[in-house]
């Protein structure tokens, strides 16, 4: 499961439940699901638990791109 | 009679207008807006009048480019200016410096005009607000880097789950071009996501400050805030001050948050929620696996139930018919059927056997009675009872005697042996 983001967990956990719960899937289709659901839940959990705090600033530079800079919210003075 | 002064227009003119510009100098004037005209050079030409009386005036471009609100007949204005006296046409008229709506201040009717301008242009109209989204990955903030407001939010992030990203676009909040801060940031963002990878992309933007006074918060009520909140693909919340100021940029907003905090845990959710709700699903997740495990079992423990009686019942059923066809099988061995093949010949043999002497005898029967009828039949058999055969020269046998011509040699076959002879006559009966 590449790096997922909790809320893509959540939203392929809740489409598992559904298909489960439909009763259409076979035996083994069910137990893959399952397997997959139970993966994605322990995947939520500890997204819960460790997510920390991501601020960026965006910058434009003189090319009129874009960047993002981190932000430490030390109450920094604006340049 | 004393000599009689007798002024010259403009030296009348002129004196009435030193009198006036001195008697009066800057003065404060109320009155109701009429024929009001903008001239193209930007300055503005109209009167103020009260029910009995009319005062020309001029608000030059100088001045009246700081109005924050637009000139209308009938509204009724506080002017500060100096009286003058326009001498190419006599008139006097009040210079006017400032103006200031009458009863509500002129911000408040600026903002009033430019509520109605938007009102009516419907960017305030409900359908176009658009669904601020649940869990977004990337939230953009348009705030003061060191506001108040961003303090607040930060708190809130601190307190509830954030996995999501912030990204601050820092823009001045009050005075001088912070509305033109405000809106570039508001369109940055917009950029920024035409760019960005869609996974990097920005789906909610939260535009606000923390609490000031009208003047403060003036920057949220510039028309060009509101248009670009307006235009923005990407939904934004407007936090802006206090639970009860409401500018423009709240009006436009998709959604107006009371406050910062208050924008903040409308798109971060509290820890608790999404664990309660994670729960949930994961045991709605494992119940209904099991449900469907039970039930599975359960359609197994039947199959094997029907399948062994299936089974038990097969059995019979084979063995009936097995044996049946073991029967069968015997019989068809090739081994076994051996002997009955060997009878089989046998008695086709004999059938041979018999039929073949039958038909020999008859044959034989047959060959009897034709020989003996052959021999009945042979000429030679005949003669032995002493008839005779004669024949010709050329070999024919003669049956009349007309045939055969006296001196003819004649053949006589008699039962024993040939005679030849010389015929002297011939006699034909009849």
């Amino acid at each position: 499961m590449a790096e997922i983001k909790f809320e893509e967990a959540m939203k392929k956990l809740e489409k598992i439940v559904e298909d489960l719960e439909s009763g259409e899937l076979s035996l083994d289709e069910a137990l893959k699901k399952y397997q997959e659901g139970i993966e994605l839940s322990r995947l939520a959990n500890q997204k819960l638990e460790s997510a920390k705090k991501k601020i960026d600033l965006l910058v434009k530079n003189k090319k009129g791109e874009f960047e993002l800079k981190p932000f430490e919210d030390s109450g920094q003075k604006e340049e | 009679m004393e000599a009689r002064h007798i002024y010259k227009v403009s030296e009348i003119t002129r004196d009435i207008k030193v009198i006036l510009e001195n008697t009066f100098g800057q003065v404060w004037v109320e009155g109701e807006i009429s024929n009001f005209k903008a001239h193209p050079s930007g300055h503005f030409y109209f009167s103020l009048k009260d029910e009995s009386a009319l005062l020309a005036a001029v608000m030059f471009a100088r001045a009246n480019k700081e109005l924050k609100f637009k000139l209308e007949d009938g509204q009724k204005v506080i002017c500060f200016g100096n009286i003058g006296v326009y001498e190419p046409r006599g008139q006097y008229q009040l210079v006017i410096e400032k103006m200031e709506p009458q009863g509500v201040g002129s911000l408040q009717l600026a903002l009033e005009q430019l509520k109605a301008k938007l009102e009516k242009e419907g960017l305030f109209d409900p359908q176009h607000k658009r669904q601020i989204p649940y869990l977004p990955r990337n939230i953009g903030l348009v705030t003061s880097g060191s506001g108040a407001a961003l303090k607040d939010i930060l708190k809130v992030l601190e307190r509830r789950f954030n996995d999501a990203h912030i990204i601050l676009n820092s823009v001045r909040v009050q005075g001088e071009g912070a509305k033109e801060e405000i809106a570039q940031a508001v369109n940055d963002f917009n950029l920024f996501n035409r760019q960005a990878r869609p996974e990097d992309r920005i789906e909610v933007m939260i535009v606000g400050r923390g609490g000031g006074s009208i003047e403060d918060l003036w920057a949220f009520n510039e028309e060009i805030v509101a248009r670009a909140i307006y235009n923005s693909a990407i939904p934004v919340i407007s936090a802006v001050g206090h639970e009860r100021d409401w500018t423009i940029a709240d009006l436009v907003a998709d959604l107006r948050a009371a406050t910062p905090s208050a924008a903040a845990e409308q798109v971060i959710p509290r820890k608790e929620d999404l664990s309660q709700r994670l729960d949930e699903l994961t045991e709605r997740l494992i119940n209904s696996f099991l449900e469907m495990a039970v039930n599975c079992k359960e359609e197994i423990e039947q199959f094997i139930r029907r399948l062994s009686l299936g089974v038990a019942h097969i059995w019979e059923l084979n063995n009936s018919s097995f044996s049946a066809l073991l029967k069968k099988l015997n019989l068809l061995n090739p081994v076994a059927l051996l002997p009955r093949h060997q009878e089989k010949i046998f008695s086709l043999a004999r059938q041979i056997y018999i039929q073949a002497d039958h038909s020999l005898k008859i044959r034989q029967a047959e060959f009897l009675k034709f020989s003996s009828r052959l021999s009945d039949l042979n000429p030679l058999n005949i003669l032995n009872r002493g008839y005779s055969v004669t024949f010709g020269s050329d070999g024919a046998v003669i049956k009349e005697a007309k045939s055969i011509k006296p001196g003819a040699m004649i053949q006589t076959r008699v039962h024993k042996g040939e005679i030849f002879s010389k015929v002297t006559e011939v006699k034909q009966d009849g």
